[in-house]
């Protein structure tokens, strides 16, 4: 029953951001870098509909154009770190030997780096760009992901179904894809789902740094640190996009635990 | 001993309880009186562990007694302050749980936990503490008590934690003695000393016990006053004896039914000569421990030298306490785990060296059913797609085919319909015919059940017992039987071998060893196994002194 509100709740407000992030490909109320000199820092006025920043552009133009950004490059980086993660948890916690024990070491040595600093060097060397900062969000999101799902591996290996499914004559591999990476689904999908909301902030913390998605091109991170120095003035500044990037990890999350539910057959 | 004073320790009378509106046991009444053993007998789900624990009021919060009374010495328990029921736990009420291993805390020392209880009731000083903790491993015979008082749980064996643990609540002497269900966990050796231990502190003390069981042959043996629950209803109640002689129900008939009795076995196959499909020859096993601070720890040796040859469509079992190696054999000789020394032939191949991808027919022709049907069954694959991925290695076989012969297996094992089931949607018998299910259906020449029924009730244990010898009967797969159980055993077994420590100590026909056993640890398994003596023969001398009236 819960389950289904939360596929109902997350699916509808999830569909509006993304129809929007859709729709701001080929149609926004005005320009998104147009600027309007005179009403520069304007509250929702008629042709502004949620106010516009301090050039005087058009703030919901930049929700639309940035939700595209932020979301691709929220989805791309979680399913970078979810991919690489989980394949590397996974051969590492079935396998063990030599091969975990260094990959431990190198992975506990990552996790001793707050992500963000890890990300923060990393694009430092690439080079700030969408892709550069999928890239480096990715690598220093992973190690997350190979701690939690080495852990899962780690107990489902000792169970006896793992042990029948060798006694039947499978061989590591198919017994590792049909008997253990399916019964990690459920801690690999709630851990994405975190780890969207992460990057989602994680992006405008790099943004506000100065290393995002190079300016002008707009992303919810970016409009949040830009709409900083003028809190008190222009408060929907960061209402807006702060409130969008609320409404999207709210959708994330419910999203995500209807798919947790979705894949246990014991609900 | 009193056995009708006025005033019984306990009195249960008339107890309803609920949870959300469903009843959950419905109007049950007996009295415990002082110095008496009573047993509350039913399979899971019959209500006895809530009624143990509605009397130390140890229910969740949503299931409460709706109506009736439970009475302490003629005090209602059910009305009592919260605090006056928490003096009257440990002092007054003790209890045993079935886990040992769960209900001692594993990062306190023994010592600590036994002052724990103690130093709550009494007022005692740490060392009259210590004192009384070492003068009562002493009386449970713990060989040397200081160093068990420094000493932590998983430093002791399953037997031996649940006797500290019935140590530390006998020492506030309690008058009433709650055991749930206190030697299930434990080996047939284990379960008999941890019982004799229960019975002699609860003498001493003249503590009452409620005992708490599904397994009848433990009642036999200890209990004065039986009730027989089943689904949250008396059944049937009486005194021991009556009971079990002369039941007045179906259900009760059925529960002494799956005891299994001493029958001297119909004649027998033997071992005549026949070359072997699966033998072990002077295998030898350790597993490593680890490394200490400094130094490698010693291996430690669990099969030392065994040989063991089966002949094709024979049923040996395996018997041993817990660390016997018991297991470990099984499992070497499905080479499921690699041996140090040693070979392993299948059909005259020694395949103890070959790699996992070399073992060609081994693998499907020597199939395992394991002991926990709960965590040997894949919880995200439906019973069919279970059974069926046995066949994925059988050469030549369509779609439809596979599909059939899933279907006429789970037929096989009474589950016909249930191929869409997903395994949490069975009972603990049906997942573990689902496993049987799945171990026959590539037809194998060799099964090797390990404890298949251990994890069982006792009236599921004898229809997956029968079970599993009609598909042998029908089938004539050979069978390495180990079990714990020796009354399980002399049921389905040709030839029994006993091992202690990782080495065979007998062997012989199913009848021998248990009319003659020649070795004194097969003796002491034997004494130990919880067998219903048929009425003819009575046990007196085992039981209570019989009530005498004053």
């Amino acid at each position: 029953m819960f389950a289904r509100l939360n596929l109902i709740f997350g699916g509808i407000l999830g569909s509006v951001v993304l129809g929007m992030a859709l729709l701001a490909l080929v149609w926004t109320p005005a320009s998104p870098v147009a600027i309007d000199p005179i009403n520069r820092l304007s509250g929702p006025i008629p042709g502004h509909l949620f106010g516009t920043d301090e050039f005087g552009r058009d703030i919901l133009s930049r929700i639309m154009t940035g939700a595209w950004t932020s979301l691709s490059v929220a989805f791309l980086t979680v399913a970078f770190a979810v991919i690489c993660g989980s394949a590397i948890g996974l051969l590492t916690g079935f396998y063990r030997g030599w091969f975990d024990r260094i990959a431990m070491l190198l992975n506990d040595a990552l996790l001793a780096f707050p992500g963000i600093l890890l990300a923060l060097g990393i694009v430092a060397i690439i080079g700030p760009s969408k892709y550069g900062i999928i890239i480096a969000l990715g690598i220093a999101y992973t190690p997350k992901v190979i701690r939690i799902v080495r852990g899962t591996v780690l107990s489902l290996r000792q169970k006896e179904f793992v042990e029948a499914s060798r006694a039947l004559g499978n061989g590591s591999v198919f017994t590792m894809l049909r008997h253990v990476l399916p019964n990690s689904f459920a801690p690999i999908a709630v851990l994405a789902t975190s780890l969207f909301g992460w990057v989602i902030l994680a992006e405008s913390a790099l943004s506000f740094l100065g290393l995002g998605v190079p300016p002008p091109a707009a992303t919810w991170g970016n409009m949040l640190s830009a709409a900083r120095p003028h809190l008190s003035t222009a408060p929907w500044m960061s209402i807006i996009p702060g409130g969008f990037i609320a409404l999207t990890l709210l959708s994330i999350n419910l999203l995500g635990d209807a798919l947790r539910d979705w894949l246990d057959p014991r609900m | 001993m009193i056995f009708n004073a006025p005033q019984p320790t306990l009195s249960v009378s008339d107890i309803r309880i609920g949870m959300r509106g469903s009843e959950l046991i419905k109007g049950v009444s007996f009295d415990v009186h002082p110095g008496q053993v009573v047993a509350l007998v039913g399979e899971s789900g019959s209500g006895k562990t809530m009624i143990g624990r509605a009397v130390l009021r140890l229910l969740p919060d949503v299931i409460r007694p709706t109506s009736g009374d439970i009475l302490y010495h003629g005090t209602s328990i059910l009305s009592l302050s919260q605090r006056r029921m928490r003096a009257l736990r440990g002092e007054k009420i003790g209890m045993v749980f079935q886990e040992p291993l769960v209900s001692l805390n594993p990062a306190m020392r023994i010592g600590r936990q036994m002052a724990e209880a103690m130093r709550l009731h009494t007022s005692l000083s740490p060392a009259e503490i210590r004192e009384r903790s070492i003068a009562m491993l002493r009386r449970i015979q713990i060989s040397d008590p200081e160093a068990c008082l420094a000493a932590y749980p998983h430093q002791f064996s399953g037997g031996m934690r649940q006797r500290i643990m019935l140590a530390s609540v006998m020492l506030l002497r309690p008058d009433l003695l709650i055991a749930d269900e206190p030697t299930t966990a434990l080996d047939t050796l284990s379960q008999l000393e941890v019982l004799e231990t229960m019975m002699d502190l609860t003498r001493d003390v003249g503590t009452s016990v409620l005992l708490i069981t599904h397994n009848l042959g433990l009642v036999a043996k200890y209990a004065d006053y039986v009730v027989v629950l089943k689904q949250g209803e008396v059944v049937e109640a009486g005194p021991t004896r009556d009971i079990l002689d002369n039941p007045q129900r179906e259900y009760t008939r059925r529960l002494i039914e799956s005891v299994p009795t001493r029958d001297p076995h119909q004649p027998q196959l033997s071992h005549d000569g026949r070359p072997s499909i699966l033998e072990a020859r002077n295998v030898v096993l350790s597993y490593d421990q680890g490394t200490a601070l400094w130094a490698r720890r010693p291996r430690k040796q669990v099969l030392r030298d065994v040989s063991l040859a089966i002949a094709p469509g024979e049923i040996v079992a395996v018997v041993g306490g817990s660390g016997s190696g018991k297991t470990t054999l099984g499992r070497a000789m499905l080479r499921l785990q690699d041996i140090d020394a040693g070979q392993i032939l299948y059909n005259g191949q020694d395949v103890a060296r070959r790699a996992d991808r070399q073992l060609g027919d081994f693998r499907r022709k020597c199939q395992i059913v394991f002991q926990d049907p709960f965590s040997s069954l894949d919880p995200r694959m439906r019973v069919g797609a279970i059974v069926a991925e046995a066949l994925r290695h059988e050469r030549g076989l369509s779609a439809r085919q596979r599909r059939e012969r899933t279907e006429q297996v789970l037929s096989e094992v009474g589950l016909a319909d249930y191929r869409r089931r997903y395994p949490h949607e069975l009972s603990g018998g049906q997942r573990q015919r689902v496993a049987i299910a799945r171990a026959i259906v590539s037809q194998p020449d060799v099964i090797v059940a390990d404890e298949p029924i251990s994890a069982l009730d006792m009236t599921i244990q004898k229809q997956v017992l029968e079970l599993f010898e009609r598909l042998q009967r029908e089938r004539g797969f050979a069978c390495i039987f180990i079990s714990h159980d020796l009354a399980a055993v002399q049921q389905v077994a040709q030839r029994i071998i006993v091992m202690e420590n990782g080495t065979i100590v007998e062997e012989g026909p199913c009848d021998a060893v248990f009319e003659n056993p020649q070795h004194e640890y097969t003796r002491r398994l034997l004494a130990a196994s919880p067998m219903l003596a048929r009425p003819s023969e009575t046990r007196g001398n085992e039981k209570r002194e019989e009530p005498v009236n004053e």
